[in-house]
């Protein structure tokens, strides 16, 4: 059996962002570099599945060279490759190219059942897993919160709004796009950081994969305008403490 | 402009984000018609064609199957423009349309500028224009980022089509979330505690700040998946969506999904390290602390009142 789970390296959301000099995306500089949280499911959730069936999974990474870094990680976690999709303009690309790309690649594998985030922490557009599935032709299921495998079957649960979820099915191929909270995903054990070091890691010029034209583009990005009439609070913890209650007092009837 | 509203049916009901798709659809100016696999004796209120097929054979969620019958409504319509609410159903069946339409998808609209579609970047921290190269275009709404100025009416003209065939995805139902006895919904006031809290130790700091307040304590989606806190006190759109007189968000930076569950809350007070949250988007307060010194020294103050 082929396992393949799509990865992205996404900036910390917690950085100060700034926006680059195009205009249209943000700035790389200064950024602290991670695993988009919602791959971190699908890469555990793939390596679960490998190591109860036996098969082979592989990872991908569509970036520059600061990608595997983050693949790195994938691999302790016991993905057993990596493929580096070798492009430094990956972050301008829509959702369309970079599905493209990953279909490209995938069409003549013949990977039983394909991982992938429900989406990404910067773009959040939501569209790549579902976009392979359907260009392969297979089955997907989106924002999986469960997930069993038997006899070449997927019985998964979706997560709907409101706390409510949805038993659903089918047969592999098929892709499914994970949500937080699947599993628990694993930290990386010094051995197997180790290990995964030898690990093969294939790198593929993206010219080789991407042989479509964008159907979108980005015309700006930007700071949301400040709301405004919030009140910032800073200082010693004692005094902000006095001026909240003031202003519970004043402002609601909770202190009543 | 022509558009096709995507308008949703979950347990034998309309959504009600039914008006939102119409409300965008005012804004965008064009002209509209809506597609439902929904029950013929609930219908939501619309002046205009409504495309129905038969939730009974068609199912609930068949996503291989609603794609079909919105394909074949698409072919007659010949639609600019086709239309999601950025939800569970939505977001699974949109890139579907939008990759038989040759469409470019534009994702959880939050506003229109000019004719132009914004999104959200980077958990709200960002907003981006987007401007699809393709002739058509396939849109998802943020959830409450549109709303109608007036009370909807009309009874939309309806014209059934032929149910669906039997997909590649079975669904087998619906798992109803566990309340536990716990209805963050009634509460006055409540505490909530993100990602920031650091540990699993420091909820009972967060749970000691919601007992001084009189109110109940809640959490963030990380702080519930991490089960340091119970679902059944999660706020958020997975969670529930609350509205006390006071909310108290403790180290919660502000998602989307979260801003959604609470924003409708009186009076927002946040407690955060980072000024520039998107949490202080819908805060009245923002103090800027580190919570594991002011919580505790908030929580002794108000005790001593």
């Amino acid at each position: 059996m082929n396992l393949l789970v799509c990865i992205k390296q996404v900036p910390d959301m917690e950085s100060k962002f700034k926006i680059d000099a195009a205009g249209t995306w943000y700035d790389n500089a200064d950024l602290a570099w991670r695993m988009n949280e919602y791959d971190e499911y699908a890469v555990e959730q793939a390596v679960q599945l490998k190591e109860k069936t036996g098969a082979d999974l592989t990872v991908l990474c569509i970036g520059s060279d600061r990608v595997k870094e983050t693949m790195k990680k994938a691999l302790a976690m016991g993905c057993d490759r990596g493929v580096h999709v070798a492009d430094d303009a990956s972050s301008r690309k829509d959702s369309f190219s970079i599905a493209s790309i990953i279909a490209e690649f995938a069409k003549s594998k013949s990977f039983d059942v394909i991982f992938t985030g429900m989406q990404s922490q910067d773009r959040g557009s939501g569209q790549v897993g579902v976009l392979v599935a359907e260009m392969l032709d297979i089955p997907s299921i989106t924002t999986i919160v469960d997930f069993a495998f038997d006899g070449g079957k997927i019985a998964a649960k979706r997560e709907l709004e409101g706390g409510v979820k949805a038993s659903v099915g089918c047969t592999t191929p098929a892709l499914v796009t994970c949500q937080l909270g699947l599993n628990t995903p694993r930290y990386p054990t010094l051995p197997n950081i180790m290990k995964a070091k030898k690990k093969e890691l294939l790198s593929v010029p993206v010219a080789d994969l991407c042989k479509v034209e964008a159907v979108s583009e980005t015309s700006t990005l930007y700071f949301p305008e400040k709301k405004g009439g919030g009140l910032i609070l800073e200082g010693d913890v004692g005094e902000l403490a006095d001026k909240l209650i003031k202003i519970l007092k004043e402002k609601t009837a909770v202190l009543a | 402009m022509k558009i096709i509203l995507v308008a949703e049916q979950r347990d034998g009901k309309v959504l009600g984000s039914a008006y939102e798709l119409m409300a965008f659809a005012q804004a965008l100016g064009g002209e509209s018609a809506m597609f439902l696999v929904g029950d013929e004796s609930v219908l939501p209120k619309f002046s205009g064609k409504l495309y129905l097929a038969d939730v009974k054979s068609a199912g609930e969620f068949n996503p291989d199957g609603h794609k079909k019958l919105l394909l074949e409504v698409i072919a007659r319509e010949q639609p600019d423009m086709v239309v999601f609410s950025h939800s569970s159903y939505g977001w699974d069946l949109a890139p579907r349309i939008a990759f038989s339409m040759n469409a470019a998808q534009v994702s959880e609209v939050v506003e229109v500028v000019d004719g132009a579609l914004v999104v959200p970047v980077c958990n709200g921290k960002l907003r981006r224009q987007v401007a699809a190269k393709s002739a058509k275009t396939v849109v998802t709404l943020q959830a409450g980022a549109f709303s109608l100025a007036d009370e909807p009416t009309g009874s939309p003209t309806v014209e059934k089509i032929e149910a669906a065939d039997e997909g590649r995805v079975s669904f087998a139902g619906y798992e109803q979330a566990e309340t536990g006895g716990v209805d963050l919904t009634k509460a006055q006031v409540i505490v909530s505690a993100g990602r920031g809290i650091g540990k699993p130790e420091n909820v009972a700091m967060i749970e000691n700040l919601a007992k001084a307040l009189k109110g109940e304590y809640g959490a963030s989606r990380p702080v519930v998946d991490s089960e340091w806190v119970e679902h059944n006190r999660q706020v958020g759109t997975t969670g529930q969506t609350v509205s006390p007189k006071l909310y108290v968000a403790c180290g919660i930076s502000g998602a989307i999904q979260h801003l959604a569950g609470m924003k409708k809350s009186e009076f927002v007070v946040a407690i955060n390290t980072d000024k520039d949250a998107p949490i202080g988007e819908v805060a009245d307060v923002l103090v800027v602390a580190d919570l594991k010194q002011f919580v505790p020294m908030l929580t002794e103050k108000l005790q001593a009142l």
